[in-house]
């Protein structure tokens, strides 16, 4: 009768943790009451009748990469913070399978507009938006005019303009005259990402030593969410003897700086001015400049075309270097004493003298 | 009692590790400051109206299919003592190339879609054959070689699509291969639900989910009604004692090997011929990995492994769920990620238990003390009682077979 003792004692024992368990949920379901959502958003009901409703649905890595998803966000919280309204979060899982399914959750429970964050949405907001024609959807870095769904919007960025001039103020600040690209995975987007800088680092100086690599081939998401890969990708750029790094690796960067701050060496960052987000101050130190892709711009301007009624649908608004929508940040005052030049190759670019390439 | 008692502790180890995994993921929601039991109610809610609950439904079973399979792909290798780590190279390098080859040609309906499949199978099969041809002649350890040739499939089929199998226009967004013509797509089971007077759900039902099922059926019938699932079974017992009986173990290697890759050549094809029709730098990625847990969780077998992929079905569908209600959906991984270790805990657990119940019976029929003889095997680490009751579950790397080294 040994095992039929111990196998009561094991069932009273699950019985114990359950209970336990059970108990301490109950304290926190208590305390749950006061803070009220923490998604919710700030504007706390100021919106009245036909509040603002806003469903955003992230790219892999979900808010608090610092970098793109965030900058989707803090558009949708300027909005919040002048329209009133809540927004609805959803971060899809590793694999990419429930992007669909999440998508419609948002736009079933209600949430218009719907900004899917990511050209990962590509292929899964169309049907979707086609099921809910009622709700209005956007997308970032997704091109939208082909697909003709009125309900549609894409939100796309010349991201090689911008990266053009992170090559110039490379090229410019390079003393070895040999610099890296890291890119989180080798996709048409990041590759415009890539073209822009070494064409704008050798309209610099021809023959300047440019050293790009991917984290993770296409297909393999897997290099935007991988901080130690991209140290390791970056270490090796700076041992080779560059001694700036320019990263478009989303929540990898952090890698970057690490590797830049180990060696001594500056890093670019991107999509959001990373000097201003990054906590740590050695970090801070090495990030020269960030090449600014105005997510927050995009996303905030189609929410105040949301509530002024204004969205066109079907078409793609595009942000560039005269609009605003990408740029270099000038925090830290790295880059202050070639700014003369750098504003130079800006003006050459909107006037149409340059033409800056979109795939390497 | 001896069957009743056996299947009562076959699903004791999968139950309790449920109920483990489910306080653990409790505690964490506790400990985030969200209410356990909202979460629960959201998983277990499939919906408010009838149409949801379909749709429910329907989500569930398309996310339920590739797991199945890929479980079914890791499980038969498992049952051998080989651990195909490398199941996730195997169906990304076989969806893509099935992807690209079905779009190529063009045949009648039923002979198309028969003829994707089989590609996929042929590529998964060969996949996993390197690794079986590297563990017989060289002695290469399935583990090693089957995770590195992950990344090296990972590698191919970026090239692949980004190169010779681009079908994608030039500087689309997403790169893809080329579409898969209409005779090419596996119909859907949706006018089935209709048909049995369901509401019509938003999503259509995966119609792979017919093969899914006559996989399992075979796989389980090739397992525990022929000679050649015998052997297997009997190398994955005890390789020397199944080498000593006769039984070819390096031919057994391979055969488990190029079964198990041709299974995982499967897991793509649910969602390239139900929904994508092409292949692309989206895919649905990680079902291979998923498939080791859910075959652990499924003890290796085929009944088990798809209440296994239904379940992660289960959780999967409420990930984006729960995150409305103030709930991070990583908590489904955690909880996942919790079962899947609880389950080999508590697998030792029923082990050790069954076979403390196999020695009192040893002793109760001979009425010596079991540790007296080794009469019903009772002394070595290997189960008694039938080679059902053997279903051993690895915890980690599985011992190298002996007899395998040249």
């Amino acid at each position: 009768m040994r095992g039929a003792r111990i196998r009561k004692a094991g069932v009273r024992a699950t019985a114990l943790v359950l209970a336990g368990g059970l108990a301490l949920a109950g304290c926190a379901s208590d305390d749950d009451g006061g803070d009220g959502g923490s998604s919710g958003g700030s504007g706390g009901g100021g919106g009245g009748g036909d509040e603002l409703k806003i469903g955003l649905a992230y790219d892999t890595g979900g808010r608090g990469d610092r970098s793109f998803n965030d900058s989707a966000y803090a558009g949708v919280q300027a909005a919040i913070d002048e329209h009133g309204g809540e927004v609805q979060e959803f971060s899809p899982n590793d694999g990419g399978s429930d992007r669909v399914e999440g998508l419609a959750t948002l736009a079933e429970q209600g949430y218009n507009p719907v900004i899917a964050v990511g050209f990962a949405y590509g292929d899964s907001i169309g049907e979707v938006a086609e099921d809910f024609p009622d709700t209005t959807f956007a997308i970032i870095d997704s091109e939208v005019t082909e697909l003709g769904i009125d309900n549609l919007t894409g939100i796309v960025f010349a991201e090689e303009q911008g990266s053009f001039l992170a090559g110039v103020a490379a090229a410019l600040k390079s003393e070895t005259q040999s610099i890296g690209f890291v890119g989180g995975v080798e996709s048409p987007l990041i590759q415009k990402f890539q073209a822009g800088f070494e064409a704008g680092a050798r309209a610099v100086n021809p023959d300047i030593a440019i050293n790009s690599q991917y984290i993770s081939p296409a297909g393999d998401f897997s290099g935007f969410n991988d901080p130690a890969r991209g140290q390791i990708l970056a270490q090796g750029m700076y041992d080779g003897g560059a001694d700036i790094v320019y990263h478009a690796a989303g929540g990898s960067g952090t890698g970057v700086f690490q590797a830049a701050v180990a060696a001594g060496q500056l890093a670019i960052g991107v999509d959001s001015d990373q000097y201003e987000t990054v906590d740590d101050p050695a970090q801070k130190a090495v990030i020269m400049t960030s090449m600014l892709k105005r997510v927050d711009n995009g996303v905030k301007a189609f929410l105040d075309d949301f509530v002024a009624g204004d969205i066109e649908g079907g078409t793609d608004v595009r942000y560039d270097l005269e609009s605003e929508g990408v740029g270099l940040s000038e925090s830290g005052g790295q880059i202050d004493d070639v700014l003369t030049q750098i504003g130079e190759y800006r003006d050459r670019i909107i006037s149409g003298e340059i033409t800056v390439p979109t795939t390497p | 009692m001896g069957r009743a008692r056996r299947i009562g502790l076959a699903l004791l180890g999968p139950a309790l590790a449920l109920v483990v995994a489910l306080v653990i993921s409790g505690l964490v929601i506790a400990a985030i400051g969200e209410n356990p039991f909202a979460a629960l109610e959201v998983i277990t809610n499939l919906g408010d109206t009838p149409a949801a609950q379909v749709q429910s439904i329907v989500v569930i079973l398309n996310r339920a299919v590739p797991l199945f399979l890929a479980g079914l792909a890791v499980s038969v290798a498992f049952r051998m003592g080989l651990f195909n780590i490398g199941v996730e190279g195997q169906y990304r390098l076989a969806t893509i190339l099935s992807a690209a080859v079905g779009a190529a040609v063009n045949l009648p309906a039923p002979v198309h879609v028969l003829f994707i499949i089989v590609v996929a199978m042929l590529v998964g099969a060969f996949w996993a054959g390197i690794v079986a041809v590297l563990k017989v002649t060289r002695g290469v350890s399935e583990v090693i070689s089957s995770i590195m040739l992950n990344f090296v499939a990972l590698g191919l089929a970026g090239y692949l699509l980004t190169g010779p199998l681009k079908g994608s226009p030039e500087g689309a967004g997403i790169v893809t291969t080329a579409e898969i013509p209409e005779s090419g797509r596996f119909p859907d089971l949706t006018g089935v639900l209709t048909g049995l007077g369901l509401e019509e759900p938003r999503s259509e039902l995966f119609g792979f989910l017919v093969v899914a099922v006559v996989v399992g059926i075979a796989i389980s019938v090739l397992l525990s009604r022929t000679r050649f699932g015998f052997d297997l079974r009997a190398t994955g017992l005890s390789p020397s004692a199944a080498t000593a009986s006769g039984v070819d173990t390096r031919r057994m290697v391979i055969t488990t090997m190029l079964i198990s890759g041709a299974v995982a050549g499967l897991i793509g094809l649910p969602d390239l011929l139900g929904s994508d029709y092409e292949y692309g730098t989206e895919f649905t990625a990680g079902l291979g990995f998923l498939g080791i847990a859910v075959a652990l969780l499924g003890r290796n077998s085929p009944i088990g492994i798809a209440l296994a992929a239904l379940l992660f079905g289960v959780l999967d569908r409420a990930a984006p769920l729960l995150q409305f209600e103030d709930i991070p959906a990583s908590v489904v991984t955690i909880i996942q990620g919790t079962i899947v270790l609880a389950v080999v805990v508590g697998n030792e657990i029923a082990r050790r238990l069954a076979r403390r119940s196999a020695e009192r019976a040893g002793a109760a029929a001979t009425g010596a003390p079991p540790d007296a003889g080794d009469g019903g095997g009772g002394g070595g680490p290997d189960l008694p009682g039938g080679p059902d009751g053997g279903q051993r579950t690895y915890t980690g790397v599985p011992g190298q077979p002996e007899g395998v080294r040249p």
